[in-house]
């Protein structure tokens, strides 16, 4: 946690984007290691992949696009009231935090709603060993398509955006290459 | 892109080949081990990813055209919806399992894995097809 918080405040200070990216890729990889330590290994296996993975390569590939050097914009008063947003949102979020019960509290409500059924039942209604996977794919399948949706959605907007935008340069420089072509010829 | 990394080229030509392999465990094994689906994707995704990093774009695409991820892209969606819609059409609820075979148990686990593979096939393409969108831009260097 400590090291996700010096992580964290370099990211905010470092003005060189590319080491912002690589930094956050760290970050994610601390945050997949603390989830092996809070035993969820699916969710761990799923941040080290896509957060340190795919999303650093994916920031790389925007900052070849666009360039690696953040500019640096707003006055005093911008940043001030920016940081009294955090600030209060954040000790928000740490109060709401003391309602929590605490880590492996047998007394949780995350304990007593469907967990137990799940644990106890899906041997026999699903039969797979795996019971994160039994919630995921069959007790809650509606979520996980919905899930399925929302990838392909973004896949299909990226395509919209930049897909076209690519194809437009590339008939507008085929255009060029045929009347270039063409005053050649004539 | 990269064509004087000689180490990096070797390694990742080796590399490569175990990380799709060890996708397909993770996506065929998600019913006993942590994984599944997504993560399956995702590593595959990753492992074309790297492949066109190192040998560049163009490389890439001719392994894996923009046409066949788009295609799989959509085929992964149906696959999911579609084993819905055999729950419902042999009268079960839609996404129920149960009775896709005579035993509930093997419905379940046909539908797990069927459904499993169409999320894999999903994540897969739509992560090669993200970067693909993202690295062509700059002209496929």
């Amino acid at each position: 946690m400590l090291m996700m918080g010096a992580v964290g405040l370099a990211i905010a200070r470092i003005r060189d984007l590319f080491a912002v990216s690589m930094l956050s890729g760290i970050f994610s990889l601390i945050g997949a290691a603390a989830y092996v330590v809070l035993d969820a290994v699916d969710v761990a296996f799923t941040e080290a992949a896509v957060g340190a993975g795919i999303s650093t390569v994916l920031m790389l590939g925007t900052l070849a696009l666009t360039t690696r050097k953040e500019k640096m914009g707003g006055g005093k008063s911008k940043s001030t009231a920016a940081f009294l947003v955090v600030a209060v949102t954040g000790a928000v979020l740490v109060y709401g935090t003391f309602d929590m019960p605490r880590y492996g509290d047998k007394i949780a409500a995350i304990h007593h709603h469907v967990v137990p059924r799940y644990i106890e039942k899906s041997g026999e209604e699903v039969g797979m060993p795996n019971i994160v996977t039994s919630v995921l794919a069959s007790y809650r399948g509606y979520d996980t398509l919905g899930e399925v949706f929302v990838i392909f959605t973004a896949a299909t907007g990226v395509l919209a955006i930049l897909g076209r935008a690519r194809r437009r340069r590339e008939d507008e420089e085929a255009d060029e290459g045929r009347s270039g072509t063409k005053e050649i010829a004539s | 892109m990269m064509h004087r990394k000689v180490v990096l080229r070797v390694v990742s030509k080796f590399l490569i080949p175990p990380i799709l392999l060890f996708a397909l465990y993770v996506q065929f094994h998600g019913d006993f081990g942590p994984g599944g689906g997504f993560q399956a994707g995702v590593i595959f995704g990753s492992g074309f990813i790297l492949y066109a990093i190192l040998f560049g774009v163009d490389m890439a695409k001719r392994v894996l055209p923009p046409w066949s991820t788009r295609l799989l892209l959509v085929v992964g969606v149906l696959t999911y919806g579609l084993t819905g819609v055999a729950g419902l059409l042999l009268g079960g609820n839609y996404l129920d399992y149960n009775v896709l075979a005579h035993d509930p148990l093997h419905g379940q686990h046909y539908g797990i894995l069927i459904v499993e593979l169409g999320v894999g096939i999903t994540v897969a393409a739509a992560m090669i097809t993200i970067f693909n969108v993202f690295a062509g831009q700059t002209g496929g260097d």
